[in-house]
């Protein structure tokens, strides 16, 4: 155990405690280092819901609100744009056309237009591949970015493409269908950020 | 002549602290091969940029106030109403893209002449330290400013995290601080624009300088010239770097330099769009992303390797896909010392493949940097594709090309072309 009066034994174990002890304080002075970098209280308390009149918004038409920091797309649909959106022309190029994923949405939007009320979409207009705003398309017209356009959200910054119903298409960057938020309506007036007592 | 003989206010200093071993080991008596040509000026251009970011950025600081209210009207007011606020900002705006200029173009003369391979492995990785760090810092200087493009840029670049598996999204919320990008985001990317990363760039180009002046500097003809030693062991082909590259090559360098450097900052700030972009004169506005979002010129090229991955492959997704094949192509750049096997370090020596190889490697990387500043259209995102594909070939390729094609013989002492 004992060389030369040195208790190795003893000195490794003394080196070893020490250093034990020296990493959980490193660990201790770190985590509120890393920890402090989270959303503050503030932050947190930011993010009520919002309450717009649509009784103005016309078949076609779409409005921009923000909520939470991040604009929502509302858009009064027209009985042809909801036509294409049930076509089997479109669904076959979309990636997924049935909501498949459930964060995407609230249950009440998980149909084959996306919506808790047919004409009436509402959807977060943050592409879901980095998080641009996308750009509201809705004329059915050939286009830069694709030669077969029926109408729907384009984001420009790195071409992704969404139909009338925030659906994805297949072969772009975003991998999934655009949020819809929760939401409910009363009258003219939509809320966004809350999911009604109906819900 | 040791220090210790020294008399005087000298001598009692070196007998204290090694000033004068320490000008003799890294200037007056650091033997540089006597062949440079201009490709070997733009270290210490980097130098020279560098020390304008960190004396005009001292500056700015003064006056600019990190907050999403205040900074694009502080901005605004240095540009306006600060005494030769005007300057020193655009010293400052001028200088960052004039650093990517100067490093390229160093990191290309070190492709070209083989300045990566041994023993230069270390200095190769710690200028690839620095050259991340530097896109790092870069990026965060760049969204100071609070404008659109700051704030769009942010965003796309911050949400790249996301497409990290399972912890994406609470790691996107730490970096951001917020739900979103916002004050939070702005004052924490001050903090570590002004002074974490300026420390760390410091340091490494401290063991950047101090490792290659431990191996000494390659040449043009990439021979050895510690394996030529006359009677004093001074290499028979080596100069001392002062002042026969300091006054002799290097001020020439500087002087040319400032000239382009004077005349930008006097004539031509934006650079067309280039420098400073048009978008970033409006305010930061969360609801409305600019018609065609792009990054400033220099990140160009990893921007459409990321652009071009718009497909999945097998089970990863195109948004992970993209941003994995990104962090590959900088990533793969770490480990160039190894890819390649040429028995021969320039490319006046090396085979056919390489020297080819070199020259479609840069133009591929020059049309994907055009190509990161361009819109999304199918003929640009095929074009990227095929230059991405390049970009990889090129490292992937090399340990075969390098091996098995025929070299030249390389002679015993450099060559002055």
């Amino acid at each position: 155990m004992t060389q030369d009066g040195v208790n190795k034994g003893r000195r490794r174990f003394l080196m070893g405690a020490t250093g034990v002890m020296g990493a959980a304080g490193g660990v201790g002075v770190a985590w509120p280092l890393l920890a402090s970098w989270q959303p503050s209280e503030r932050a947190k308390a930011v993010g009520a819901p919002v309450t717009v009149d649509i009784g103005n918004l016309e078949p076609g038409e779409m409005i921009s609100i923000e909520w939470r920091g991040k604009p929502i797309f509302i858009v009064h649909r027209t009985p042809e744009m909801l036509e294409t959106l049930r076509s089997d022309e479109l669904r076959g190029r979309l990636s997924d056309p049935d909501s498949g994923n459930a964060d995407q949405q609230p249950e009440y939007a998980r149909n084959d237009v996306r919506s808790r009320e047919e004409e009436i979409l509402v959807v977060e207009g943050f592409c879901t591949h980095l998080g641009c705003a996308p750009q509201f398309r809705p004329e059915v017209a050939p286009q830069t970015f694709d030669d077969n356009w029926l109408g729907g959200f384009f984001c420009a910054c790195h071409g992704s493409r969404f139909d009338m119903a925030g659906r994805v298409f297949r072969g772009v960057p975003a991998p999934s269908n655009l949020a819809v938020p929760p939401h409910f309506r009363e009258g003219n007036l939509l809320t966004v950020g809350e999911d009604g007592e109906t819900a | 002549m040791s220090n210790q003989d020294k008399d005087g206010l000298m001598g009692w200093i070196d007998a204290r602290l090694p000033v004068t071993r320490t000008i003799e080991k890294h200037v007056t008596k650091y033997y540089a091969p006597k062949n440079f040509n201009f490709f070997y000026v733009f270290g210490v251009l980097a130098m020279l940029v560098f020390v304008n970011q960190i004396v005009t950025g001292i500056w700015l600081t003064m006056k600019y106030v990190p907050s999403a209210e205040e900074a694009f009207r502080s901005v605004e007011y240095i540009m306006r109403d600060v005494e030769w606020g005007w300057l020193i900002r655009y010293m400052h705006s001028t200088g960052a893209s004039m650093f990517f200029v100067v490093i390229y173009l160093h990191m290309f003369r070190a492709l070209l002449y083989g300045s990566y391979q041994k023993p230069r492995e270390l200095v190769w990785i710690f200028g690839m330290l620095l050259y991340l760090l530097l896109m790092a810092e870069a990026f965060m200087g760049y969204v100071l400013p609070w404008g659109q493009m700051s704030y769009w840029g942010a965003q796309v670049i911050i949400s790249l995290f996301g497409a990290v598996p399972v912890i994406g999204e609470p790691l996107v919320e730490w970096i951001r601080g917020d739900y979103l990008i916002s004050g939070a985001t702005l004052n924490r990317f001050f903090a570590l624009h002004v002074i974490a990363l300026p420390l760390v760039l410091a340091l490494l180009v401290f063991l950047h300088i101090v490792a290659l002046h431990e191996v000494g500097s390659n040449n043009p003809d990439g021979i050895d010239i510690k394996k030529d030693l006359d009677e004093n062991g001074v290499p028979r082909d080596g100069i001392p770097f002062h002042p026969y590259y300091t006054i002799g090559k290097d001020l020439v360098g500087v002087i040319i330099f400032l000239m382009v450097f004077c005349g930008i900052i006097f004539f031509f700030p934006t650079a067309g769009g280039f420098f400073l972009e048009t978008a970033n004169f409006e305010p930061a506005d969360p609801l409305t992303t600019p018609e065609n979002i792009h990054p400033v010129w220099y990140f160009g090229a990893f921007y459409s390797i990321l652009r071009a991955m718009d497909f999945d492959l097998f089970f990863i997704e195109a948004k992970l896909l993209g941003v994995l094949t990104m962090g590959a192509a900088i990533a793969i750049l770490f480990v160039l010392p190894w890819l390649d096997r040429s028995p021969v370090r320039s490319w006046r020596y090396k085979g056919m493949i390489s020297r080819v190889s070199i020259v479609v490697f840069a133009v591929a990387f020059s049309i994907l940097t055009w190509l990161g500043i361009q819109p999304v259209t199918t003929l640009n995102t095929i074009l990227a594709q095929i230059c991405t594909a390049i970009y990889f070939a090129f490292f992937l390729g090399m340990p075969f090309y390098t091996r098995y094609e025929k070299t030249k013989p390389v002679p015993e002492r450099v060559t002055n072309r």
